[in-house]
């Protein structure tokens, strides 16, 4: 039986996408469906479409930039990049996400 | 929140380039599918297995699009521009309905918006250049014993701005010169006002400066003007060094010392002023003599600015103080005196009051008309749900909710009001002058009494806009939300659903339209009938063979002695003339703007209330003045030629004021004491109308001119010839004796006392036009029920014929549907007037508001026009085809 496929959890496909443009660079929609597969070795699930109404929520939001570019292949693609603003809400949302997650660790361990 | 900002602003910019993104969405996703592929087919698969792993991978391409859509626009924004959309492209789809839709509610909304200018620009708002208009009150003398609004005498006026001290008091008092400019020579308008006048408006001055505090006092002493902008303009030629330079007023030079700005035309709602001077002017142009230091005259109306912060109330309490300090202080001329703050709307002495009924009652004519357009509006819209069924059906069976189609449905309605709002918009400002057309400007007085276009006017009628949309789109709106999928469905296309129910809902909509036009219908019936009574009705004095003119000699200059020989041998040569039987001067003449005098009285024998002053209001007339205008005396005997100022004093009363005074004995031989004179009674006159036919009657007496002289009188002369011929006769002595005179324009009394009635004449043809558009909106609409019954009852009607109904029982039977209708309304109507016309009790004359002939005239033509109406859908009905009809 074949290691069961993690939803993405609600709420962290944001801290995803801004984490994957973080140690990437500009990069298109495939590449983050991609790379967020392999580095989480195929076990998260990500209906992969559920990408673009979030990432149209960061831009929106002033925390991500996106231009057309031409991909390594010569195919044209919406290339996304992390701006200024982005980059501080990464930190924020990565530091509030350990806070969380070492609370939680606590508390399946005492218990 | 700087985080929802943005994402706003994002959404509302996506919203103007939706195409623009749609399209690079497309693309996006497409390079994405397109590298998945890529990808697959690089790991082994078969193309086919490549794309469809891809796609599983991907989720719901259309749906991921639908998601994204949503979060990148603004949804509601969208729907209903697309409702927007749909609205407009259904209109022009059928022009037909949408025209006459339009057209309908354009004229109800257009009524309303150009009644709703006009209030605002004559009642509520009328001195758009003022700052602060809203904190001005107009003042109001009050006087124990009687309702009427009196002026305030200088003194009072001096000591009230001097003891209040949360108001701005302006005074403010309307006169006519003669403007000579060159060798032009025109009557103006002008304004006493105080010397704060032009600061406490909040007026500057494009040129030069207003006026000084000191240029309010010292009799004669100041002679300086400021002039009106138009003056400035159009007398002056735009003269850049005006100021400082002189024109003559009444005979004296002013120096010009100020130019209003463009737009101020004073502070006298009606007419529009030309030049302003400082109260110390007063007696120069005021003909009954010096008053600034008589307590007793009061001649200054004006107003009171409220200071910031400060209520009416407040401000009245505090001047109210003021006033009884006052009456305490000087009995002899404040005994029983008040002051009231009134709103601008309700200013008593310039034209608002007279228009003030004649307004309200138009503002609910209107409504009325709007109320008749939204009916027909109605009725066409439910007719064009009737053919819209199959497509609301569709709309419903396809999953659209109920509040969704309400929700279209009154966007439909909405487009169409908003173009009749435009519209309406186009015709109040078309109307916006249209009310000075009523009242013809004495001798070349500008008038100024025009709708003000504001936004508040503007905020009017689009609550119009959404009230009628709501008005005539909720009957349609239930009547489709009410249908019934399952039983829609069932039935053919084109037959009809809920048929009754909707014809039942129609009939309603033509009772109402036709009881409301017969409201208005009687309405306009009785203001024809008061205006015609008023026309032939007699004011107690004669009307058709007097002429009447004026002569100002206190403008050209003349003291007193040459006033009197100059009127002595006018009298003498225009008797001789042809026709004229008699001629006379009276100060005041009867029905016109100008105040007679008042005088306080003291009678023998009658004991005044506590704090009453008892005030009556007389004439100064030569002694041929009675015989001249017919107006006949019930005991005693005419002045005399020989009641000059060396001779005793005498006067004439009315019957009123004998009933009041004298308690109805005869009072000739006795006494009656004016200002402190003693007077001997030598007649008692039959009253008659002094200021307009509805007063009621009033106590009122007359002493003869030669005893009370005024420089400014009018000429009354009786005759059997034509104004024409008098008025060159006229114009020729006058010259022979003076060649720089020249009379004004020589009128009967009838004319005069016509120009009067601008109020009445005013409301009767609105009423008219309005009524008028009211008898053919129900025509129009009842026309369409009955041709839709027809068209509707054809297989039914074609059946009858089979049956052997022969032409003129189908005829029968489709007028007296129609009939059975009006005669619902008109019942309806008949009740409704009978409690609605009670408001035109104000403004009518002689003529009751439950007057038969209105209602009988109103009934006529109402059953005319429907009769009208119905006979051509009847006259249809035998015609259709029997075979046709059944078959179909």
């Amino acid at each position: 039986m074949p290691p069961s496929r993690a939803e993405v959890l609600q709420g962290t496909l944001d801290l995803l996408v801004l984490k994957t443009l973080d140690s990437m660079g500009p990069v298109h929609g495939f590449g983050i469906a991609q790379r967020i597969e392999q580095v989480s070795e195929e076990l998260l699930q990500l209906n992969q479409g559920t990408l673009y109404p979030a990432l149209l929520r960061l831009e929106q939001r002033g925390w991500i930039a996106s231009k057309w570019g031409v991909s390594e292949n010569n195919r044209k693609a919406k290339y996304y990049s992390l701006t200024r603003a982005g980059r501080k809400q990464l930190r924020e949302e990565v530091e509030s996400w350990e806070r969380m997650s070492a609370m939680i660790n606590r508390l399946l361990k005492t218990s | 929140m700087r985080d929802l900002c943005l994402v706003f602003i994002h959404r509302l910019v996506a919203l103007f380039h939706r195409r623009h993104l749609d399209d690079d969405l497309d693309a996006e996703l497409r390079s994405h599918l397109e590298m998945a592929v890529e990808l697959n087919l690089r790991r082994g698969m078969t193309a086919e297995d490549a794309r469809r792993e891809a796609l599983r991978r991907f989720g719901g391409v259309d749906r991921i699009k639908e998601i994204y859509r949503s979060q990148r626009g603004l949804p509601v924004i969208e729907t209903t521009l697309r409702d927007l959309r749909f609205g407009c492209r259904l209109l022009r789809r059928s022009p037909g309905f949408s025209l006459s839709a339009i057209l309908c509610l354009t004229l109800g909304i257009g009524a309303n918006i150009a009644v709703f200018s006009w209030i605002e620009g004559i009642l509520f708002r009328p001195f758009p250049a003022v700052v602060h208009q809203e904190r001005l009150l107009a003042l109001s003398g009050t006087a124990r014993g009687t309702q009427d609004s009196t002026d305030l005498s200088w003194p009072d006026f001096v000591d009230f701005q001097r003891a209040c001290t949360q108001i701005d008091l302006i005074e403010d008092k309307i006169m006519g010169t003669t403007l000579s400019i060159g060798d032009r020579a025109e009557r103006a308008s002008g304004s006493i006002v105080s010397p704060n006048y032009f600061a406490a408006l909040g007026i500057h001055p494009v040129l030069g400066r207003g006026f000084t505090a000191d240029e309010g006092t010292g009799r004669n002493a100041h002679p300086v003007t400021v002039i009106s902008y138009w003056t400035w303009q159009e007398r002056f030629n735009g003269d850049p060094g005006i100021i400082g330079k002189t024109q003559v007023l009444n005979g004296l030079p002013y120096t010009i010392i100020g130019v209003a700005p463009q737009g101020f035309y004073g502070t006298f709602v009606g007419y529009a002023m030309q030049f302003w001077v400082p109260t110390s002017m007063q007696e120069r142009f005021d003909a009954g003599g010096y008053k600034l230091e008589d307590r007793g005259a009061r001649w200054i109306e004006g107003f009171a600015k409220l200071k910031p912060g400060v209520t009416r109330e407040q401000a009245q309490e505090e001047i109210s103080a003021v006033a009884k300090r006052l009456a305490a202080a000087y009995p002899a001329t404040n005994r029983g005196r008040g002051i009231r703050l009134l709103p601008l709307w309700q200013t008593p002495f310039n034209k608002a009051s007279e228009l003030l009924p004649t307004l309200g009652i138009t503002l609910a004519m209107a409504s009325l008309v709007l109320l008749i357009a939204c009916a027909n509006v109605s009725n066409l819209m439910l007719v064009r749900s009737l053919a819209r069924q199959r497509e609301m059906t569709i709309r419903l069976a396809v999953g659209c909710g109920r509040g969704q189609l309400l929700k279209q449905l009154f966007t439909e309605g909405l487009v169409l009001s908003m173009f009749a709002a435009a519209g309406g918009l186009a015709v109040a400002y078309g109307c916006r002058n249209v009310l000075a057309m009523f009242f013809p400007a004495p001798n070349g007085v500008a008038l100024n009494l025009r709708g003000e276009l504001d936004w508040r006017v503007l905020a009017f009628g689009a609550g119009v806009c959404l009230v009628s949309t709501l008005l005539f789109g909720l009957i349609p709106a239930l009547q489709t939300a009410k249908v019934d999928l399952a039983a829609a469905l069932k039935f053919e296309s084109g037959s009809v659903v809920g048929g009754r129910g909707r014809s039942r809902v129609r009939s309603l909509l033509i009772l109402l339209q036709v009881s409301l036009g017969f409201v208005l219908l009687v309405g306009a019936g009785l203001l024809i009938r008061s205006v015609q009574e008023m026309r032939t009705a007699s004011p107690g004095f004669a009307t058709e063979d007097v002429l009447t003119t004026g002569l100002d000699l206190f403008s050209a200059g003349y003291d007193a002695q040459h006033a009197k020989n100059f009127q002595d041998e006018l009298s003498e040569r225009v008797r001789a003339l042809p026709g004229v039987k008699s001629i006379a001067f009276a100060r005041v003449r009867p029905f016109s703007y100008l105040p007679y005098s008042t005088a306080s009285i003291l009678v023998d024998g009658y004991q005044a209330a506590p704090d009453e002053q008892p005030a009556v209001e007389y004439n100064e007339v030569d002694p041929a003045y009675f015989a001249t205008l017919g107006i006949p005396l019930v005991s005693g005997h005419d002045f005399a030629t020989t009641d000059t100022e060396a001779a005793p004093l005498v006067a004439v009363v009315n019957e009123t004021m004998v009933e009041k005074y004298w308690h109805g004995e005869d009072p000739v031989g006795k006494r009656l004491q004016v200002n402190g004179r003693w007077m001997q009674v030598i007649a008692v006159a039959r009253n008659s109308m002094y200021w307009t036919f509805l007063e009621t009657p009033k106590p009122f007496f007359y002493v003869p001119l030669r005893q009370n002289f005024s420089l400014r009188a009018v000429l009354h002369i009786r005759t059997s010839a034509a104004p024409e011929t008098i008025a060159a006769a006229l114009a020729g002595e006058i010259h022979a004796l003076d060649g720089s005179l020249a009379p004004q324009e020589v009128i009967t009394m009838r004319e005069h006392i016509e120009r009067s009635t601008s109020a009445q004449r005013i409301a009767m043809t609105v009423l008219s036009l309005f009524s008028g558009l009211a008898l053919v909106l129900a025509v129009v609409g009842l026309y369409g029920v009955m041709s839709y019954m027809v068209s509707q009852r054809r297989r039914e009607l074609g059946l009858r014929m089979a049956l052997g109904a022969s032409a003129s029982d189908l005829l029968r039977l489709v007028m007296s549907h129609g009939l059975a209708l009006t005669a619902g309304g008109v019942v309806l109507g008949v009740a409704a007037a009978l409690g609605l016309t009670r408001l035109l009790g104000y403004i009518l004359y002689k003529v009751s508001p439950r007057d038969p002939l209105a209602f009988a005239s109103a009934f006529v033509v109402m059953t005319i026009a429907s009769l009208a109406a119905c006979f051509l859908p009847a006259w249809r009905a035998p015609r259709i085809d029997p075979v046709r009809a059944l078959r179909d």
